[in-house]
């Protein structure tokens, strides 16, 4: 019976037909969403490292996803450790992976908005110091089409016209040293999947200090919503000034600076 | 109500649904009267789903000495049909007019089944239809499945271009406002002093703003408050006898609403944070709320970070 499950499964996704080399390593734990994708990506992005899923890491997006265009999400891994890298990725996309952050001297908090292109497991992963993977997610629904829909602005027309426009507020957060970043910019984050636009996105992204030390940096896909709006908590007090420097695959660079606000954030409305 | 044959022997073989029997659902169509001649069908109080068919707006039967009125005809061809049929057991009349209050698919869809010369709509309505509709459908037609089977967009035939209408003595107030869409019907029938609100009204059932202006729906909702009327029939949500209760509600919880998510961006929430926020206890006892707030925080928090964030872009290096 039990076998004869598993062979559904295997059937089910394909997997079957696949050859399956023998194992350099332990195998992957397996996937409690059971998505056909899990292996291939927990390769790509874990190699050998060792992999568990773990609640304390935490995926976070709305119970409906409303636009399939802009889909938010929330990785918080604060309070697992020291946290060396975090991946935001939707397995059955077909730009998989949309941040892959490293904060080097911030909390381990990233937020932002993806494109769903169909139901999808949508997935944090962090890896601690130790090499360690811990991953988190949920099957999310979506009607389909945010990586194969041409980009508001595209249809619009305008995008060229606030292309580099870019808008942000720095809060301070409380005694552990740590702020509240939020940028956004307006960037049509093409994903070459609509005819006749090729793939055009932001690419990397570094938060810095005055002194200009990283703070934290990333690489973003074009799976990352248009006009991008990230969040983060770099290590920064009242008064300081961050900067946000960023560049997209033609080459265009993108700055800002982000004074650290001198009053705390989050008085009013406060998350339950 | 109505119960085919085929849904009483899907009942009788226990809940599974029709579908899955390879038979066709069918709604359940319960007109309550709510003032001389009007009668109201109470929409599922909940998001669209393949469990309700789509038939959650609230639809209004009025019976005038010319025929029958309808306000709104529901999600699908099937929904149209079944209603037409409801209605003209109801009253013995004809329908010889069907308003469409706005553009949203839960309340237009159903035109199908109508001679379009009948259906009349603000002049908006009729353009964002033309515009929206095939999205709206596309939409529709992947969460129902098979409740939308045969639905077309079908455009009203009627612009609606002046003030009342009357139907063999019994006369109807057409108020073009907006707010909710860019273009929202409300109607008071004159007889019974009865507001039809469209979705500019909600009652005990959070709003929906897919299409909404916030600041024009509050001056909807005051034009509203200053007409003289008795009770209300919202978009959604049970009949309200007072008629001053839907629009409270309905004007509280769009203040809180812009007021809260404007807070969370000069606080620095992101935007799943934003869907998280604590929802005050005055709004309860409101179907559907930390729904419709998410579906908010997607729609208006784009524009709000835009607004309220300021330029932090360095000029050309
Ligand atoms: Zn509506």
């Amino acid at each position: 019976m039990w076998r004869q499950k598993v062979s559904l499964i295997l059937i089910g996704t394909g997997l079957l037909a696949m050859p399956v080399p023998l194992p350099a390593r332990a195998p992957y734990p397996a996937d409690p969403l059971q998505s056909p994708m899990w292996q291939a990506h927990a390769k790509t992005i874990f190699g050998d490292d060792p992999v568990r899923f773990d609640p304390r890491v935490k995926m976070l997006y709305p119970e409906v996803a409303e636009n399939q265009r802009s889909f938010p999400v929330a990785l918080d891994a604060r309070g697992v450790g020291q946290v060396k890298r975090m991946v935001i990725f939707a397995d059955l996309n077909p730009i998989p992976i949309a941040i892959d952050y490293r904060p080097e001297a911030a909390e381990p908090y990233v937020a932002t908005r993806i494109k769903l292109d169909q139901r999808t497991p949508v997935r944090g992963a962090v890896q601690l110091a130790d090499g360690q993977w811990l991953v988190a997610g949920g099957w999310v629904d979506a009607a389909g089409g945010g990586c194969s829909a041409p980009p508001v602005s595209r249809v619009k027309g305008d995008w060229a016209t606030h292309l580099g426009e870019m808008r942000g507020e720095a809060w301070p957060m409380s005694e552990d040293g740590s702020s509240r970043l939020r940028v956004t910019f307006r960037h049509p984050m093409d994903t070459g999947f609509v005819a006749n636009i090729p793939t055009y996105n932001i690419e990397e992204l570094a938060v810095k200090s005055a002194a200009g030390t990283v703070l934290g940096e990333m690489e973003i896909w074009a799976s990352v919503s248009e006009d991008p709006a990230i969040t983060l908590m770099p290590h920064a007090k009242a008064g300081d000034v961050l900067t946000v420097d960023a560049r997209d695959t033609n080459g265009r660079a993108y700055l800002a600076r982000i004074a650290v606000a001198r009053q705390s954030a989050m008085p009013s409305a406060t998350p339950q | 109500m109505r119960v085919s044959r085929r849904a009483a022997v899907a009942g009788i073989l226990g809940a599974l649904p029709a579908a899955a029997l390879g038979m066709t659902e069918e709604y359940r169509i319960d007109p309550a009267v709510v003032a001389d001649g009007i009668w109201m069908i109470h929409g599922d109080d909940a998001p669209i789903l393949p469990a309700n068919g789509g038939a959650i707006a609230n639809i209004v039967i009025i019976d005038t000495p010319a025929g029958t009125v309808l306000v709104d005809s529901g999600p699908s061809l099937r929904y149209g049909r079944a209603l037409k049929a409801v209605a003209e057991k109801l009253t013995g009349k004809p329908v010889i007019r069907v308003y469409v209050t706005h553009l949203h698919p839960d309340h237009g869809m159903g035109i199908a089944a109508f001679d379009p010369a009948i259906v009349a709509a603000l002049p908006q309505t009729i353009a964002d239809i033309a515009r929206d509709g095939r999205g709206f459908s596309d939409a529709m037609y992947r969460i129902l499945g098979d409740w939308m089977r045969g639905t077309e967009i079908v455009l009203p035939g009627r612009r609606i271009d002046q003030a009342s209408e009357d139907f063999g003595g019994r006369k109807v107030q057409l108020m073009a406002l907006s707010g909710h869409s860019a273009a929202d019907l409300a109607i008071l029938d004159e007889k019974t002093g009865t507001l039809i609100g469209g979705d500019l009204l909600f009652h005990d059932r959070a709003p929906s703003t897919p299409t909404a202006d916030l600041a024009r729906w509050r001056e909807s909702l005051d034009a509203l408050s200053k007409t003289p009327h008795k009770g209300a029939i919202p978009g959604h949500g049970p009949f309200d006898p007072s008629g001053t209760q839907a629009i409270m509600q309905t004007r509280r919880w769009i203040h809180w609403l812009e007021s809260a998510l404007t807070g969370a961006v000069q606080s620095g929430l992101d935007m799943v944070e934003a869907g998280a926020i604590a929802i005050p206890p005055e709004f309860s006892g409101m179907a559907a709320a930390r729904y419709e707030l998410q579906r908010s925080v997607s729609h208006l928090y784009p524009g709000l970070e835009a607004k309220l964030l300021p330029r932090v872009d360095v000029p050309d290096q």
